[in-house]
């Protein structure tokens, strides 16, 4: 009658049961380990359990609450669920027992209903006053600096409308000071995340959602496009770079004025090759393209930038969806054929209709890529 | 106790004798074969997702992998997902639904038996839909989700036109199903089965059959807009024209919250048959799992924009929804209790149905868990598109979904077949799929914490996110062994497993009252039904201090009185094939649209001609 007892086969239902308890208390201690780690700050740039903000604390101090509430009801739960199959379990050599055919224990019920809602309500306290608390705009006297995030496929542009100038890849900020971004999206839908100094927010087209934080130190602080947005989403990425105020000061005036284009030598030739082939889409201020009106705000806009701005491209470490490390093996490979590097879609490129899947390969000849790299590394 | 009363008086063609062979199936009204179906066409493809699965985890390897190019990544992971949801774990509990539904009720069949085999049609031509994509340039490429504007941004491929009409046309199957079962539970209950003592299995699918059928017309619009705006110039999605393309986000979601019940729901009511029969005590408190059921059902409404929360909702919204969403937690938990409660002083056989109902539990207490911290809106800041929820929905749809419906199949295996399948084997598919998703999906959690988003190609050196990428890569492999466990257990024991019996489990519904394999008008009387567990209590009664004890049958199941005499079946129809033919050819035509309009014409026609069939063909008929 009982099927199964004819095809057991093996150990005792005694043994398995053990190796079984073992198994996952195994199991338990591997997972506490594996969180252990993870919370270890060594060479994990985009760790959010290690954050570097006051933005970013409020979020791991909640997450910390909730994540140990979870590990109590986790070993509550699974231990009695093990203790359960151990205990009531019928090995093959037990003779049949008869049972008690329980339906159920009203009270019990209703408690263990309550008791999950009673947690949760206490969890639901400290959540809603941090999602208000994170979503106040900053107040006058902090003085914020406000930086517009652009989404594209697949970089991220930076605009300072405080200095007027706009950048890519790398967003300087002055340390100590609430940065209150502005983000929005030229084509897709992107999402501006640097874990370790706030949660991410979508970069939508159409819309300015705003996201606020404060770098408490010096350094230098990963993140990357986080809303599936096409061929090369993997490869946008970025870094915050929070420096002192002085030195931002410093760059930011730099960056506010024209970079001086070299008149000699190779990265003078590189500069007529790009007048020809790069300012349909590329910006140098003051000396090639044609820059969007930034005087436009940014939930009015319609035009953006096609590429990146390149007025400071040499100071950045690293270029394209800051992906590739801004060094002239990595520029000659990219402006011999972009597509090789990064995966993109620039015979897709329409752009009238704003759409701009990547940088076409421009069949540039050896002497072209060299005079080009001068240029690009003489801007600074 | 209303039945079904078919409008005919003349003396009847009684069962139509199975001719046998590949038309006898593609003419097939019978909820069995149906169901059968279903259940191999959705395990092919669970196959298809798998390997799918593990391209992706060989190219994510390494940092930096060179396996997989971006293009082919993006089309992998987005018909790995698809094909999940909307090809396998959707039909395997139509599977499930359609074979034991009418079994667990006392029925001979569901209310609608050719709107049945159209429903099995349509979904088979969206998946053979969905995979000519594969072979014609490019499978789609932007998410199952398929967010706009992206979804819309290159409408001259193909590629995402492929995704919004399969999706459709799956829809369709899912809602014509859904009517057939509310309709089925309604109307054709055995006399004496009222509501409250229908299994919990069957509460499972009559709920998720209204979640079906509210949330399914929002994705429809929500895909018609997709449509137009890629193909007819349309600007629902397109900011710049005045759209909104967060409306498709509602869209999607307001379906797509639902759905996530809808995939798990049904496993759960599995879990809910298969641990009283193991544990030989009845479900610990089944009237709260029903209700809490029905909850399920109507908070799922309720929460859709959780995973929306950074989208830019504003916090009096945000906070709204995560209020809902911690409390749908409530419902969703207390089941583990019951399922506890219902062990707890049991005599529990640990065959492989309980050992993967066990797993479940295990497994599901896991995603749960995860799943509460992301209705915490700051903490979900973080966590969201990152790998920890791609650790969380694994959990629950694997961990969850995928080993409550393992737990089916070694359970109603022997009901199908008549044949029992391997205990070792299936002691070595549960391990090794139970430790290879473990290995696979809990590093995600700290993969995802330390800054890993989602549906990236590939992952930078330098981030710290090696190992764990690589731990789980080598689990993925472990799980797809213990699939090939499972692969040969099921194709060796269909062909010669030991003979299985009627009740070889000593089960407690109705199903087991029949023999292994049911003959084809299920039952030859319908039962009357006096209690919940109603088989239990014909094998079982209970002493004053509420032991069971067995009580002496004439083992009616063993003899087979042959069918009644004015048994009346539903005859086999070509219609509903002819149709499902037809909408596939016409679907074809529209995505090569304006010169495919040509195919369109004909599928349709082809298509209207199997309806008009359906509809005018007599109920009963000359055996042909």
């Amino acid at each position: 009658m009982f099927g199964t007892d004819r095809h057991h086969e093996g150990q005792t239902r005694a043994n398995r049961a053990r190796r079984r308890g073992r198994t996952r208390l195994v199991a338990l201690l591997g997972s506490l380990a594996v969180v252990a780690a993870a919370c270890s700050d060594t060479a994990i740039p985009q760790n959010s359990l290690d954050p570097a903000s006051p933005q970013a604390r409020d979020i791991d101090e909640l997450w910390n609450l909730v994540f140990w509430i979870a590990v109590v009801i986790f070993v509550l739960v699974e231990a009695a669920l093990i203790f359960a199959v151990i205990r009531y379990r019928k090995r093959r050599r037990d003779p049949e027992r008869p049972v008690k055919q329980v339906h159920g224990n009203t009270r019990l019920e209703i408690l263990w209903t309550i008791i999950p809602t009673i947690i949760l309500a206490i969890v639901a306290v400290p959540t809603l006053a941090t999602i208000f608390e994170l979503r106040e705009e900053p107040s006058p006297d902090e003085n914020a600096l406000e930086i517009n995030v652009i989404g594209h496929q697949w970089w991220w542009e930076f605009e300072y409308p405080e200095y007027g100038f706009t950048t890519a890849q790398e967003m300087y900020v002055p340390t100590g000071r609430t940065i209150y971004l502005n983000l929005t999206s030229a084509d897709v839908i992107h999402s501006f995340w640097t874990p370790r100094l706030q949660g991410k927010r979508d970069a939508v087209p159409g819309r300015v959602n705003n996201l606020t934080f404060l770098a408490e130190e010096e350094g230098e602080y990963l993140g990357q496009c986080a809303e599936f947005c096409g061929l090369a989403h993997a490869d946008m990425r970025h870094v915050v770079v929070a420096v002192s105020p002085e030195e931002f000061d410093a760059w930011a005036e730099k960056h506010a004025t024209p970079p001086e284009i070299p008149t000699e030598g190779p990265a003078a030739a590189g500069y007529e090759t790009f007048q020809v082939v790069c300012t349909a889409c590329h910006v140098i201020d003051g000396a090639a393209g044609t820059p969007v009106d930034r005087t436009v705000p940014l939930e009015d806009r319609t035009e953006w930038a096609y590429a990146p701005n390149l007025s400071y491209f040499g100071e950045r470490q690293k270029f394209g969806g800051w992906s590739f490390d801004n060094d002239p093996n990595h520029l000659e490979a990219w402006l011999a054929d972009p597509t090789l590097l990064k995966p993109m879609a620039p015979e897709l490129n329409d752009l009238d209709d704003g759409r701009i899947l990547g940088m076409p390969n421009f069949g540039l000849d050896d002497t072209e890529i060299q005079n080009l790299i001068a240029l690009l590394e003489a801007l600074r | 106790m209303a039945t079904l009363t078919p409008d005919v008086t003349a003396a009847v063609d009684a069962s139509p004798a199975p001719r046998g062979g590949i038309w006898s199936w593609i003419t097939t009204t019978d909820h069995k074969k149906i169901g059968i179906l279903y259940g191999v066409t959705s395990i092919f493809f669970f196959l298809v997702g798998g390997i799918e699965a593990l391209f992706i985890r060989l190219q994510l390897a390494t940092p930096n992998g060179e396996v997989l190019s971006a293009d082919a990544y993006n089309q992998l992971f987005t018909m790995h997902a698809t094909t999940m949801v909307f090809l396998v774990v959707m039909p395997l509990a139509a599977a499930f639904a359609n074979y034991f539904l009418p079994l667990l009720i006392g029925a001979r069949d569901v209310a609608f038996p050719r709107m049945n085999a159209f429903s099995y049609w349509f979904f088979l031509a969206g998946g053979i839909f969905l995979t000519v994509s594969f072979f014609v340039g490019g499978a789609p490429d932007g998410g199952w989700f398929g967010y706009a504007p992206l979804s819309t941004q290159v409408g001259e491929m193909v590629r995402m036109d492929y995704w919004a009409l399969g999706l459709l046309v799956l829809g369709v199957a899912s809602i014509a199903s859904s009517v057939n079962f509310i309709t089925t539970v309604l109307t054709m209950r055995a006399p004496g089965m009222t509501l409250m003592r229908m299994p919990v299995f069957v509460w499972m699918i009559f709920v998720i059959s209204f979640l079906l059928l509210f949330s399914l017309p929002m994705v429809t619009v929500g895909l018609f807009q997709v449509w137009t705006d890629r193909n007819l110039g349309t600007l629902f999605f397109d900011a710049a024209g005045g759209g909104d393309p967060v409306l498709w986000q509602h869209l999607f979601w307001l379906f797509g919250h639902p759905e996530v019940y809808v995939l798990i729901l049904p496993a759960m009511g599995i879990v809910s048959e298969v641990l009283p029969t193991f544990a030989r005590k009845p479900l610990f408190g089944r009237s709260f799992v029903i209700f809490s059921g029905i909850a399920i059902g109507f908070m799922g409404f309720g929460v859709w924009a959780h995973h929306m929360f950074t989208s830019g909702l504003g916090p009096v919204a945000e906070a709204a929804f995560a209020l809902t969403t911690m409390f749908i937690a409530v419902p969703t938990g207390v089941k583990i209790f019951n399922w506890l409660g219902t062990i707890w002083g049991g005599s529990l056989r640990l065959a492989t149905p309980a050992l993967f109902s066990l797993g479940f539990i295990f497994l599901f207490v896991i995603g749960g868990l995860s799943g509460v911290t992301h209705s915490i809106v700051p903490a979900d800041s973080q966590q969201h598109d990152s790998y920890y929820v791609v650790a969380h929905f694994h959990y629950v749809l694997f961990g969850g979904a995928i080993f409550g419906i393992f737990a089916g199949i070694y359970y109603w295996f022997p009901k199908v077949t008549g044949r029992m399948m391997s205990e070792r084997l299936g002691m070595w598919n549960f391990w090794l799929m139970f430790i290879g998703m473990n290995l696979t999906f809990a590093p995600m959690h700290v993969l995802g914490l330390n800054g890993m988003p989602r549906r990236t190609y590939r992952y930078a050196e330098g981030l710290g996110l090696d190992l764990w990428n690589l731990v789980a890569t080598v689990g993925s492999f472990v799980l797809a062994f213990g699939v090939l466990v499972f692969l040969i257990n099921a194709i060796r024991s269909w062909r010669r497993g030991p003979e299985a019996g009627p009740d070889p489990w000593d089960g407690r519904t109705l199903e087991w009252t029949t023999s292994s394999p049911p003959p084809v008008h299920n039952f030859d009387e319908i039962p009357v039904v006096e209690h919940e567990d109603d088989f239990w209590h014909r094998k079982y009664a209970t002493d004053e201090e509420g032991y069971a004890v067995r009580v002496a049958t004439d083992d009616a199941a063993a003899e087979s009185t042959g069918p009644p005499e004015d048994l009346h079946l539903p005859s086999p129809s070509f219609y509903p094939a002819l149709s499902g033919l037809g909408v596939l050819i016409a679907l074809l035509g529209v995505v090569y649209v304006p010169w495919g309009l040509l195919a369109t014409a004909v599928g349709g026609a082809i298509m209207v001609w199997g309806l008009f069939g359906w509809s005018l063909e007599s109920l009963v008929r000359e055996e042909h």
